[in-house]
């Protein structure tokens, strides 16, 4: 193991120096509250090391050109929040579909709309599995502290290059503007290898015999690239035996590789009556939880986190189903996730939302009442 | 093998024609031009990229043997300006049609246009929406019939050429599909210049826009768009009144300015070695 160093740091700092160290060397975005922080970081950052940084006159424009950069060779992210999310949509679905690695940030704030600007928000999660047209996969990571922000964003960049799939890091205002601390390696050589390297020459680009590195482009391999349904080598299809293989094989691209991609983390008592299911900002109010009645109390309590929201870790909450009487979903909305908390739980387990949307955090305190009605 | 036929092996993908094109349509022309001008801008084919945007004449990505990038409706110039930032090397060249650069595109264009990045964008321009069956574009002329405007448009067109003007483009020309050859060199001087330089192509579309506005077969509208052309030459000498109707043709401006990815790529060299 390289040796780490202790530093004090913002998430979106995290985020943007997690993007570094997976070796990250362009970003283009546009200026949003509250993630401008990445940008801005990645703007003095970047030109440093050789990389590019570049302000785009829209947030379309900003993903349109990480895919182009990408597309080039070089490992790219944008990053965004709540409208300029939306705006991104189309070209996040392009990605998938042409199989161009990315990662987009949306450092989640309160909407709907312009909504409040500055306060913290889980409304985005479902926007993050559909928000783009089409029945697409998605991974997207949620990390609840900015030591995972760091963390998750070398797993997102590496994944994305692996699987030639966007990944959207879903942080909220409160991840995004926290600092703690950090233990950065110091040489750390934390990014893949280059996935273009050593290719064979019957290189397809959309090999359907699995995954496949992408070639950049200027180097020989004149292939095309599409948002079109398209055959191995990229040309446009509307053949419905290649159209429902190409769907296919998006989807199992990431089924395949489910245990690369899905990442939760249990803590607490091994055999719970209740437990918490949450992810992002949220899990810190459920980890204080924790600690008191299980660490302190010992109370049959415990914490399942979502590092992946999506794809949804159902095989996991179906387990904890099983095991626990009750679990308890706190979200910083109306209900977004629980449901297919409910799903997953097939019944076996009393699912209870706790909800907040008025720009505040659910608190520990909240949560300590809600688990009073169980408990001890 | 005669040239032209080397050109065509080399430089199309033959086995992906025919092409979806309408029989008459102007799109194979420009395109033809374009595989010319390649040729004698003298580039490896290596280092040539096509990026297209939706519409028509954005299919033309597909029958290009090169890297070839078909992006989304209006966002090519944004692909396009993230893909030679990464790779400053590559001879990037970028196919619209006009209701992609002008109106959905509008805002890269422009954009495009002040940062004066080495693109070289190359604009169909058949006065409207070909592909979704004859909408009006924000270049059909007032007065022109669409499905949307059954009545005439009553909007005013624009200039694309004085738009990018306007916001920092250092070459602007114009050429038609009725005078291809003329294109062609249009498209060389274009490749070669060192910042974003446009070119509007006049073609005729006679399906969706001829037909509807009686302006007659394929021919008819050549003909038409060859009449309508005035060399910029001439065109000096011309009164507005004279110009009325009439479309400039020709390299319309050329001018040296810092170019975008030149001066990041300088700008960053502080920090070599360090
Ligand atoms: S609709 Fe018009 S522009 Fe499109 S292929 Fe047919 S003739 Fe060409």
């Amino acid at each position: 193991m390289p040796e780490k160093k202790p530093v004090l740091m913002q998430g979106n700092e995290a985020c943007a120096e997690g993007a570094i160290s997976a070796g990250v060397r362009f970003y283009a975005g546009y200026p949003i509250t509250p993630s401008t922080e990445v940008a801005e970081h990645m703007a003095r950052r970047l030109p440093e090391l050789g990389g590019v940084f570049i302000q785009m006159e829209d947030e379309i424009a900003g993903m349109a050109a990480i895919i182009g950069a990408s597309i080039g060779g070089k490992r790219a992210i944008t990053a965004t929040s709540g409208p300029g999310f939306s705006l991104k949509q189309e070209n996040i679905g392009y990605a998938i579909m042409a199989e161009i690695p990315c990662v987009i940030v949306n450092v989640q704030r309160m909407g709907p709309s312009t909504g409040v600007p500055t306060a913290p928000s889980q409304g985005d999660v479902m926007q993050a599995r559909w928000g783009t047209h089409g029945d697409h996969p998605i991974i997207a990571f949620s990390p609840a502290s900015v030591y995972e922000t760091y963390y998750l964003t070398i797993a997102a960049v590496n994944l994305s290059q692996k699987l030639r799939q966007p990944v959207i890091m879903l942080l909220d205002e409160v991840i995004g503007h926290m600092r703690e601390k950090v233990l950065i390696p110091d040489t750390g050589k934390l990014m893949v290898e280059k996935s273009s390297d050593n290719v064979p020459a019957d290189w397809k680009p959309y090999d359907e015999k699995g995954l496949t590195p992408l070639v950049p482009f200027g180097f020989g391999h004149y292939y095309h690239v599409t948002g079109l349904f398209h055959d191995q080598y990229g040309f446009p299809s509307g053949d419905p035996e290649v159209v429902k293989r190409a769907l296919d094989r998006l989807h199992d691209k990431l089924e395949k590789y489910r245990d690369e991609i899905v990442l939760t983390n249990y803590v607490g008592h091994k055999e719970p009556r209740v437990a918490f299911v949450t992810y992002g900002c949220s899990v810190r109010s459920a980890r204080a939880v924790v600690k008191k009645a299980y660490w302190q109390n010992r109370w049959p309590v415990g914490l399942l986190s979502l590092q992946t929201v999506w794809p949804f870790p159902g095989r996991e909450v179906e387990a904890l189903a099983r095991q626990a009487d009750v679990i308890i979903v706190p979200e910083l909305n109306r209900g977004q996730l629980v449901r297919e908390v409910e799903r997953y739980s097939r019944g076996q387990a009393e699912v209870v939302p706790v909800n907040r949307y008025d720009g505040e955090m659910i608190t520990p305190d909240q949560l300590m009442e809600v688990l009073g009605r169980w408990l001890p | 093998m005669a040239a032209i036929e080397q050109l065509t092996q080399d430089f199309l993908r033959t086995k992906k024609l025919p092409h979806i094109w309408c029989p008459g349509c102007g799109n194979g022309i420009v395109t033809a031009a374009m595989v010319r001008a390649f040729k004698r801008a003298g580039f490896e084919q290596r280092d040539i990229v096509i990026v297209s945007g939706i519409g028509c004449s954005s299919r033309a990505a597909g029958y290009l043997n090169f890297n070839t990038l078909h992006t989304t409706h209006g966002r090519a110039l944004s692909f396009a300006t993230g893909l030679k930032m990464a790779r400053p090397e590559l001879h990037v060249f970028v196919i619209m049609g006009d209701g992609d650069c002008s109106a959905i595109g509008g805002n890269h264009f422009i954009h495009t246009a002040r940062r004066n990045i080495d693109l070289n964008a190359v604009i169909v321009n058949n006065h409207i929406y070909g592909m979704t069956g004859g909408q009006h574009s924000p270049l059909t002329p007032s007065g022109k019939k669409a499905t949307t405007a059954p009545l005439g448009t009553l909007e005013r067109s624009f200039d694309l050429l004085e738009l990018a003007r306007g916001a920092g483009a250092t070459f602007g020309a114009r050429g038609t599909a009725a005078q291809p050859r003329q294109l062609e060199q249009l498209m060389v001087r274009g490749a070669k210049h060192k910042g974003f330089s446009v070119i509007e192509a006049l073609s005729p579309c006679p399906i969706s826009y001829g037909r509807r506005n009686k302006l007659g077969g394929p021919v008819e509208m050549l003909l038409d768009i060859k009449n309508k052309s005035v060399p910029v030459e001439r065109a000096s000498e011309m009164s507005s009144e004279e110009l009325e109707g009439k479309n400039v043709t020709g390299l319309i401006y050329a001018y040296d300015a810092p170019e975008f990815s030149e001066e990041y790529y300088r700008m960053i060299e502080q920090f070599k070695d360090k």
